[in-house]
């Protein structure tokens, strides 16, 4: 199966900035990938990459089977993006933003008309159609924006930050949909995030670029579980400033980190833990339990931040 | 419609949904000073006067100029320009848009204008008979406007899709098209006085040249069409 993105040795320069360096990809189709990275790493450049709206100095891409440089219409003919700016137009309503896009994208009449309805009432947003955008909420916003980048059916859709701006209940209801949009519609979702939580919860397959370079990419659990550092999370009581500096200065112990009842303690490695435990006890820690922490994509995240 | 056309649909939204002087209210004192208080003020010259034709004609130009200046300049600076450029759209599409919806509306505008004139005129003086535009005056109107139009329509869509603020935008624009209107008569006037007296044509040496001239001014357009359609380049708009 044609792969929906296919990237080889990708690299754009900005005169002394080299934006994305090398980037070698793929993302089989119909599934959520995410694209972690700090700001500035190369996360929205690929998307223009990919959408044609940027030439790479080097290297090259297929999206949907399409080389980006010279088939980028056949391209944004199926694609939706969301893109760093919601794009909307301010002095138009919500209902008149959607119709625009619409009629863009060669929607009959009466087929606009209910997709827009649907989508609007999916957001939340139908009773407030006939608003102008500009005095929305960043939120409204954002979930308008989602609603044009999804109103074609798309094949693959870009999502740049979609959850920036959400409120909690919005960001769950957006995952949802994508999520069912992924599994029941086939649709491929290449979403940036700096929500890590929420790059597990919903992604297959993750990807994590750092100065434009793709330093590991796998599904969550799979970059997780091959992560060596290891937490364990400590509850008992009787901890004292000495312990918590006697910790700090055993091999293998990266940081330890109290909270009430609770203590967090980061290790390089899973075979340093019973010798933090028996320190602990020794020193008269009374230890109720103890919890391994599988290292979460967050770790994993902060830990390929932190290399050098 | 068309994708130009959705486009188009577009512009003209926007434009009218501006608030003040430069959406529907700015439109609306446009017609009612030119369409009705001018007419009122002038009479019957208002329509009969070669001047008419020589100052409608220049009109559309003015009206294109007040809003191509946006096209481009205006959608990156509000951040639309980017998702506009990402979806289906044909480059040939959005650049006609743009142009199109300019120029339709300095026509559309122009025309009502001179209707409302019309009707002014004629009702306000009904007792001296009907009067109409003579024909040579509307074809006049016609050519040069529609000309005029898609000159400053493809130069300000060249400036625009450069500039880095509708400001700047409007700025260059204008100073190019004060460039193009006072270039022709500096010139006229620099020329040797036995030239000029030589050239005193009978009617048919004045249409001669008037077509030469119009000849001119449509290859001069279509030179900066092409020149647009050359420069707009998707890869090259997307802010880094």
């Amino acid at each position: 199966m044609t792969p929906a993105v296919r990237t080889l040795d990708l690299s754009r320069q900005f005169r002394a900035v080299r934006a994305l360096d090398q980037l070698t990809l793929e993302v089989p189709p119909g599934i959520i990938f995410g694209f972690l990275g700090p700001n500035g790493s190369g996360k929205t450049t690929t998307i223009r990459l990919l959408l044609g709206l940027l030439e790479p100095t080097s290297g090259n891409a297929e999206v949907l089977g399409y080389n980006t440089q010279t088939h980028a219409e056949a391209i944004r003919q199926q694609c939706g993006a969301l893109l760093e700016h919601t794009g909307l137009y301010e002095r138009l309503s919500a209902e008149d933003n959607l119709d625009l896009y619409a009629r863009f994208w060669r929607l009959p009449p009466a087929a606009r008309r209910a997709r827009i309805k649907d989508l609007l009432t999916d957001l939340d947003l139908w009773d407030r159609r006939g608003e102008v955008v500009a005095g929305w909420s960043r939120g409204m916003k954002q979930k308008l924006a989602i609603a044009r980048a999804l109103l074609h059916r798309p094949t693959l859709v870009f999502l740049d930050e979609p959850t920036a701006g959400l409120d909690p209940i919005a960001a769950v209801a957006l995952r949802d949909h994508l999520s069912r949009l992924s599994a029941n519609d086939g649709v491929t979702v290449f979403l940036t995030t700096h929500n890590l939580a929420e790059a597990e919860r919903l992604c297959a397959l993750v990807g994590v670029v750092r100065s434009g370079r793709l330093l590991a990419v796998g599904p969550p659990g799979q970059l997780s579980a091959g992560h060596d550092a290891l937490r364990i999370e400590i509850t008992g009581s009787g901890l004292t400033a000495p312990m918590l500096a006697m910790l700090g200065g055993l091999r293998g112990v990266t940081s330890a980190r109290p909270d009430g009842r609770y203590l967090t303690v980061n290790l390089q490695s899973a075979a340093d833990a019973p010798s933090v435990i028996r320190a602990l006890v020794s020193a008269g820690f009374q230890l109720e339990s103890v919890r391994n922490s599988a290292g979460s994509l967050d770790d994993v995240f902060q830990s390929l931040m932190e290399a050098p | 419609m068309s994708d130009a056309g959705a486009v188009a649909w577009k512009e003209w939204r926007e434009l009218i949904g501006q608030r003040g002087l430069s959406g529907k209210q700015g439109i609306v004192l446009f017609a009612v000073t030119f369409g009705i208080l001018l007419p009122l003020m002038n009479g019957r010259a208002w329509i009969t006067s070669p001047m008419t034709a020589l100052a409608w004609s220049w009109v559309p130009m003015f009206l294109v100029m007040t809003v191509i200046a946006d096209a481009f300049a205006g959608e990156r600076e509000r951040h639309t320009l980017e998702t506009l450029l990402a979806s289906r759209l044909s480059d040939g599409a959005i650049l006609f848009g743009k142009m199109g919806a300019a120029i339709g509306y300095a026509g559309i505008l122009t025309v009502v204008c001179l209707i409302l004139g019309l009707l002014t005129v004629n009702l306000a003086h009904r007792q001296s008979g009907l009067v109409l535009y003579a024909p040579s005056v509307i074809l006049a109107m016609c050519v040069l406007g529609l000309l005029g139009a898609v000159f400053v329509a493809a130069m300000g869509v060249l400036i625009s899709l450069r500039a880095a603020t509708v400001r700047q935008a409007q700025q260059t624009l204008g100073a190019v098209i004060m460039v193009f209107l006072l270039v022709p008569v500096g010139l006229v006037t620099l020329l040797p006085t036995a030239w000029t007296h030589s050239m005193n044509l009978d009617a048919v040496g004045a249409a001669r040249l008037a077509v030469l001239g119009l000849a001119a001014f449509a290859a001069l357009d279509a030179g900066v069409v092409i020149l647009a359609m050359a420069k707009f380049a998707r890869t090259r708009l997307v802010a880094v």
